[in-house]
């Protein structure tokens, strides 16, 4: 049955027809299985950067220092600094001005929430999933703290948490069509053409012996 | 045929095997002695007298053993473990429009799920009438489509936009493939569940560890949006998410998320790690661009490439491959002197929608040095930028969507050298 009830269907169906031939039956085939919330719970983690998602539980920098020492120093360093090619956690504004800007949860990330998000789904790498809310608030606010953005005692909750205002929350515009606007030309395009830079003079290729040697190894 | 005789073969293997490790020796004396070799009376090959193998020698059959080098490769230095990496598809090796699956590049964020089709689901849930659950098996029930598109991560070229860094096609222009997908469009399972009014945005989730997720529009998703369970006529590669992935034609890669498990109807974007922290395209002015969903027409030559240098001054056929994320290619054209000069080439095989598209063009080498280019201009009539056009606009630090053009420095030797001109 079609659900003409809503006008959003309607639309959706204007839409359609000017779509694809083959695609247009807009028919209900009922090949799903209706469930109900519980059923999928469990894999509804996303928390919206309005907090919407945010589970009961809190935590404070200092509660969650000894979780984030033993969870996540090891790859990503004791004050956030990041070990080997790990990334760095800890930053500043400054961090994305000048040559070659940095982007770290100081610098660059807009909302605590994604943090939060993003620490409980994937983090601590290889081991997903696997902190409980409470750990979760507790390392983000150990996080935040060290990138000066909360107190060391502030205690974050679903409440609290999204009332964070990130350093570079206004650094984002939305997207709206192509900004490059290049032309065709065909005769006496350019009129002069000169060589700025050789891959075979680039850092990734001569100066880092170390990383040709890793190619090299790489394709035997 | 005197050009491809045998003696020429171990000299290219050569320089192929000397110029991934960095080196150009191997071709230093090489370059015009092909034509003139003496040609040796054919003889009889083994192959000619003894029987080969039988069927089904390989249940599942494998390139030949001669196509060993071509594999996809990765830079070990870029990426912080395998987990967290990409690997590069060998265009120079690449014939078609479509890429072979065992050839097609990968990005993961943490691994490769090894996910049993029995026990997987994708929930569609949040502004809807009715939350459903499907099994693969209900996917294929409906009515599937088949299209061939392009995936291109929006990080293909990020090393290239400040300076030329790596000499190889492949990985300069690697993180991008193609296959015909099997699946169903996104608006009929969406219809299936009824989606509420005041619904924008979707947000997509896979079921690996990295809980990868990222939001869209509906619009696309209203579009031309499928959810695919088939690549190339078999059943989705794992590390291209099987058992289903989510297919945003044209839109670059980290959208079309893998091993797809969720999708949310709701009103605003998440705001995801991947769609803030990374993905997002950093400004000069420290703003940065966000949501940049697609990848604009792009080209690059592949013959001849780094990794395939000319052989003989004289008669070439420079191709190359392009394709845009808003539809059609319209035409291709071609430099020889570093965008000076201009001349169309010619278009071959299919032109599909948000496809890869096949140019060619003639051209009489004279052996002196000279500096290639390819331009794309697809259908909407968007022209591919020059790197000085991109960088006077996104400076050298956005890393993701260059989508300039290319060059290519062909030394006099048939060496090709990936440069940058001014
Ligand atoms: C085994 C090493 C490892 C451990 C342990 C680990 N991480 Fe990570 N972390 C990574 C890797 C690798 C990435 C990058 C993943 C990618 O590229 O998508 C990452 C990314 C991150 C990021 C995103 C950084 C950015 O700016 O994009 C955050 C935040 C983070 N980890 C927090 C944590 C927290 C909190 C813990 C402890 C609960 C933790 N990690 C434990 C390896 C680790």
């Amino acid at each position: 049955m079609f659900r003409l009830a809503k006008p959003l269907s309607l639309s959706v169906l204007l839409l359609l027809s000017a779509c694809d031939v083959q695609e247009q039956q807009l028919r209900i085939y009922d090949f799903g299985t209706p469930v109900s919330e519980q059923i999928y719970a469990n894999w509804d983690i996303d928390i919206g950067p309005d907090g919407a998602g945010l589970p009961a539980g809190s935590g404070s920098a200092q509660s969650g220092e000894e979780a984030y020492i033993s969870r996540c120093a090891y790859c990503h360093g004791e004050f956030g600094e990041g070990l080997g090619r790990f990334p760095e956690l800890v930053g500043t504004p400054e961090d994305l001005i000048g040559e070659s800007p940095t982007k770290n949860v100081g610098s660059y990330w807009p909302y605590a929430t994604t943090l939060w998000d993003y620490i409980n789904r994937a983090m601590p790498f290889g081991n997903a999933q696997s902190l409980s809310a409470d750990e979760v608030y507790g390392i983000t606010a150990y996080i935040l703290s060290l990138n000066n953005i909360i107190a060391e005692d502030k205690v974050l909750d679903a409440k609290t948490l999204p009332q964070v205002i990130m350093p570079n929350r206004e650094g984002f515009i939305q997207a709206s069509g192509s900004d490059i606007q290049a032309k065709i030309c065909m005769k006496n395009c350019v009129k002069e053409v000169v060589i700025t830079s050789r891959a075979s003079e680039s850092q990734a290729s001569s100066s880092a012996k170390e990383k040709e040697k890793e190619i090299g190894n790489y394709h035997r | 045929m005197s050009r491809h005789n045998k003696k020429n073969e171990p000299s290219r293997r050569g320089f192929i095997r000397n110029s991934l490790i960095g080196g150009f020796a191997a071709l230093v004396g090489r370059s015009a002695s092909a034509k003139t070799d003496a040609i040796a009376p054919l003889s009889v090959p083994s192959w000619s007298k003894e029987l080969g193998s039988g069927t089904v020698n390989e249940p599942y059959g494998k390139p030949s053993v001669f196509e060993k080098h071509v594999v996809r490769r990765f830079l070990p230095w870029m990426f912080p473990t395998r987990q967290a990496a990409a690997s590069f598809t060998p265009l120079q090796d690449f014939h078609g429009i479509i890429t072979p699956n065992g050839l097609f590049f990968e990005r993961h964020h943490a691994g490769v799920p090894k996910i049993d089709p029995a026990e997987h689901k994708l929930v569609i849930h949040g502004m809807v009438d009715k939350p459903l659950m499907f099994t693969v098996d209900d996917l294929k029930r409906f009515p599937c489509v088949n299209r061939v598109h392009f995936i291109e991560c929006a990080g293909n070229g990020v090393l290239e936009q400040r300076s030329a860094q790596l000499n190889l096609l492949q990985f300069t222009h690697g993180l991008i493939s193609s296959a015909e997908w099997t699946g169903v469009p996104l608006k009929l399972l969406l219809n299936e569940a009824g989606v509420r009014k005041g619904a924008k945005w979707l947000l997509a989730e896979g079921a690996d560890a990295a809980g990868l997720a990222r939001s869209f529009p509906l619009d696309k998703a209203l579009d031309d949006a499928l959810v695919v369970y088939a690549q190339n006529g078999e059943m989705l590669r794992a590390e291209q998410g099987y058992p289903m992935r989510l297919l945003l034609p044209g839109w670059e890669g980290i959208a079309n998320v893998k091993w797809l498990r969720r999708i949310e109807v709701g009103e605003r974007p998440w705001e995801m790690r991947e769609e803030t922290a990374t993905y997002t395209d950093l400004l000069p002015s420290g703003k940065a661009r966000q949501y940049t969903f697609i990848q604009e027409a792009k080209s690059v030559i592949t013959t001849p490439c780094p990794e395939y240098p000319v052989l003989n001054k004289g008669q070439q056929v420079i191709r190359g491959l392009a394709w845009s994320g808003e539809g059609k290619v319209k035409r291709v054209d071609v430099s020889f002197d570093g965008g000076r000069n201009w001349q169309q080439a010619r278009l071959t095989g299919p032109q599909l929608d948000k496809s890869l598209t096949r140019f060619e063009i003639d051209w009489f080498w004279n052996g002196q040095e000279a500096l290639l280019q390819s331009r794309v201009v697809d259908e909407t009539g968007y022209v591919q930028p020059s790197l000085k056009e991109l960088r006077a606009l996104r400076g050298v630090n956005s890393m993701y969507h260059n989508n300039s053009i290319q060059t290519w420095l062909l030394h006099p030797s048939g060496e090709v050298e990936n440069v940058q001109i001014g």
